[in-house]
């Protein structure tokens, strides 16, 4: 045991070189360009390889790092969220579902867009795209890719129904052809934000909106249509599907991927669903799991219409791209998306990871057409697609739809919208829990 | 988990020396624990007082400029709401059934681990612990993916039982979700409950059974009148760590039903709230509801049975 000055004078020594080594780390970042870190959905590789693409196109400008989110779009936004409301600087580019645009909008999350950044933005896309990146008139998102539901068909079980399916077929043929034909129709009646999906396509087919007041920020005043004639109308056709004994097993329960696997095996002639059930099809012959005659008896066509004489609202998804309010390089962030979502990337990303752009011209580009032969019918119902309700709290808005149209099979037209509007507009005005 | 007998130090006759040597002992004890103790305020304390301050404030975290005091406006909500009720139900229903039935099962296990033989004990031991150091997400996928419509392998397993088909959605109904559920939290904790109840098995004087036996009780009595009164502390500690673990089930939940079916616990709700919608002073003040019903469970397991916790840690 040494003198105790002497062991302290010791330990001091220790714990200054210790706070200068702290120091020195957090002083000297890596030389070189700044370092933009993007918040990406998972996906099959594409984001990180236009990243790579992105920094190489920079010309030492900027090096763009991917973070992977969760995969629900729920928890994506609860990841964003929470690190937002902290002030998180990490974040610089994220990719964002098109329906929380507006609460990061409302929230002061997004930093304000350049006029030359917008100009390219608005360049070139959908205007679904562009309304789903809208908040209060002003663009806050740049549109990355855009995704949309078709109806697909097997043509051998369709063959004899006499159906024409080369023009739009209304819900109300389709559940009715099924049904005769005793076969089913794949559409997602899981309690997720895939029954807000549908029920909203239902209600725009329809020509009407869940929320008629858009861009509305004080919840308490946030007005629904629910209640009006498409509302209840979209509440009969789920109640139809219920009756007509045309939903799957597991209806309660199916989600996208179920219904492309019931869709896949034949028990469902119809599927509502997302163009990746083509990938997952034609890759499985590649695996030779599934003879090719399974993708070859696929038929598309634009989703279902409510009515015969009105054109249907498929759903909108999508990514878009947000800029992180606390990034220290937002100017340099804005200069990044406008290269991850230039043509020459949205066609790779189409190609390779079956994601649809949100560009119209991208859907002539060759390889685009080779690889995905319904090309025309997504661009076609990327046209008609209407964006899910715009407002700071569709959480709540699609939580309450969710809680009140599940099981789908079971609403009750008229009185399931009464519920739903009064569960939603007591949980906006904070009086009920959800 | 070993006990010792203790002198008992009433048989001290020297008095005043046991005062002195007893003080000297609580401050000892408070230097040992002390730090520990301040540790405990700064990560449990800390936390429970802002959650409870937090609810008394209608606080969205997107956004804090609109944030106000509503005083006990949150309880009022949560209390007068359906929703919360139901989860409630769920959750006392969760609990009671978990606890019943893994009691039943852990003292089982007990016995059984105490009795093996001397050579099989440690890998019986052992066996009977693997549930338990499953983490619980893990599990909980497992038994989901087991009772799954299209990709288990219960429905075609069990398809003699009557009511189980191919198409039988284990997830499709609050009843057939709940029993799922149970199950899996049967499963996975039995085997704590059985390791408390074994420390407490051993603690069962020897001397005590056998003059049992030489009285010519049968196996039956000496359980009912011998082992049971002797380790009546040690099974009330086990029911109480376990109800409290049970009465905040989240993970399987989480996992199998995301809440759907009127399968939503407190803990859910709690997490709903604050995590999902965002809602920081609602969820706040659902936790701190659940906080509530948990310390009340703990002072009628302590105050109403009389559970004596020293005897957990074996002192």
């Amino acid at each position: 045991m040494g003198h105790p000055r002497r062991r302290l004078r010791w330990s001091m020594t220790v714990v200054v070189a210790v706070m200068a080594a702290l120091v020195s780390a957090c002083s000297s970042g890596p030389a070189g360009p700044p370092v933009l870190t993007w918040y990406i959905n998972p996906d099959d590789g594409g984001q990180t390889e236009i990243a790579a693409r992105c920094t190489a196109a920079s010309n030492g400008r900027y090096t763009i790092t991917t973070s992977t989110l969760p995969r629900q779009a729920s928890e994506q936004r609860q990841q964003l969220v929470r690190r937002l409301a902290a002030n998180d600087s990490s974040i610089d580019i994220m990719s964002i579902d098109p329906p929380y645009v507006p609460e990061f909008a409302q929230a002061g999350f997004l930093a304000p867009m350049p006029p030359a950044v917008e100009a390219a933005a608005r360049e070139d896309r959908f205007p679904s795209s562009i309304e789903a990146s809208t908040w209060q008139g002003r663009l806050v998102a740049v549109p990355f890719w855009a995704n949309t539901q078709l109806l697909w068909y097997r043509k051998s079980a369709v063959a004899g129904m006499g159906l024409d399916m080369s023009r739009p077929v209304t819900w109300d043929q389709i559940i009715q052809a099924a049904s005769r034909a005793q076969t089913q129709i794949a559409a997602q009646g899981v309690r997720g934000e895939s029954l807000t999906v549908w029920v909203n396509a239902l209600v725009e087919s329809g020509g009407g909106s869940i929320i008629t007041n858009v861009g509305e920020e004080d919840p308490a005043l946030v007005q629904l249509g629910l209640n009006a004639p498409p509302g209840i109308e979209a509440a009969r056709i789920l109640r139809t599907f219920g009756d007509a004994g045309v939903a799957p097993p597991g209806f309660p329960t199916a989600d996208e991927d179920t219904n492309a696997e019931s869709f896949q095996s034949g028990s469902a002639a119809f599927m509502v669903n997302y163009p990746f059930i083509w990938g997952k099809a034609t890759s499985a012959v590649e695996e030779g799991t599934l003879p090719q005659s399974v993708p070859d008896d696929y038929g598309w066509t634009i989703y279902p219409q409510v009515t015969p004489d009105r054109p249907s609202a498929p759903p909108l998804g999508g990514i878009n791209l947000g800029v992180g309010a606390f990034s220290e390089h937002p100017d340099l962030a804005y200069e990044a998306t406008t290269c991850i979502a230039s043509p020459a990337n949205s066609s790779y990303y189409f190609v390779s990871n079956g994601n649809p752009s949100s560009r119209p011209s991208v859907f002539d580009d060759p390889e685009v057409v080779a690889e995905f032969p319904m090309a025309p019918v997504i661009r076609d119902s990327l046209a008609l697609a209407k964006p899910r309700p715009q407002t700071p709290y569709y959480a709540e808005v699609s939580g309450g739809i969710q809680r009140t149209f599940h099981p789908p099979g079971s609403v009750t037209p008229g009185a399931t919208n009464e519920a739903a509007t009064s569960l939603i507009t007591a949980v906006l005005r904070k009086e009920a829990l959800l | 988990m070993t006990t010792l007998e203790r002198p008992l130090s009433a048989a001290d006759p020297t008095a005043g020396n046991r005062n002195d040597k007893s003080r000297a002992e609580r401050r000892l004890g408070w230097y040992l624990a002390g730090p520990a103790f301040a540790v405990m305020l700064l990560v449990t304390a800390y936390p429970i007082v802002q959650a409870i301050y937090d609810s008394l404030f209608d606080y969205r975290l997107t956004d804090p400029e609109n944030s106000s005091f509503v005083g006990l406006g949150n309880y009022g909500v949560i209390l007068t709401d359906s929703v919360w009720w139901t989860s409630f139900g769920v959750t006392v229903f969760i609990t009671v059934v978990t606890v019943a039935i893994e009691l039943v099962l852990g003292f089982g296990l007990a016995l059984v681990m105490l009795n093996a033989l001397r050579g099989l004990r440690p890998v019986l031991r052992t066996v009977i612990l693997i549930p338990y150091a499953v983490i619980t997400v893990v599990s909980a996928f497992a038994w989901q993916f087991a009772f799954s419509v299209d990709s288990g392998f219960v429905n075609s397993w069990f398809s003699w039982v009557p009511g189980v088909s191919a198409t039988t959605d284990w997830f499709g109904t609050q009843g057939l979700s709940l029993f799922v559920i149970c199950l899996a939290e049967i499963w996975k904790t039995t085997p704590f409950i059985s390791l408390l109840l074994l420390a407490g098995l051993a603690q069962v004087p020897d001397v005590l059974q056998e003059a049992a036996k030489v009285d010519g009780a049968t196996a039956w009595q000496r359980l009912r009148r011998v082992t049971l009164p002797n380790m009546k502390a040690a099974i009330m500690v086990a029911v109480l760590f376990r109800t409290l673990d049970a009465f905040r089930v989240f993970d399987s939940v989480f996992v199998m039903t995301a809440g759907a079916n009127s399968t939503e616990t407190v803990s859910f709700l709690a997490y709903r709230q604050t995590i999902e919608r965002v809602e920081i002073g609602l969820g706040s003040a659902v936790s701190v509801l659940l906080f509530l019903s948990v310390v009340l469970i703990s002072a009628l397991f302590i105050k109403g049975f009389k559970v004596d916790l020293s005897q957990a840690r074996g002192e």
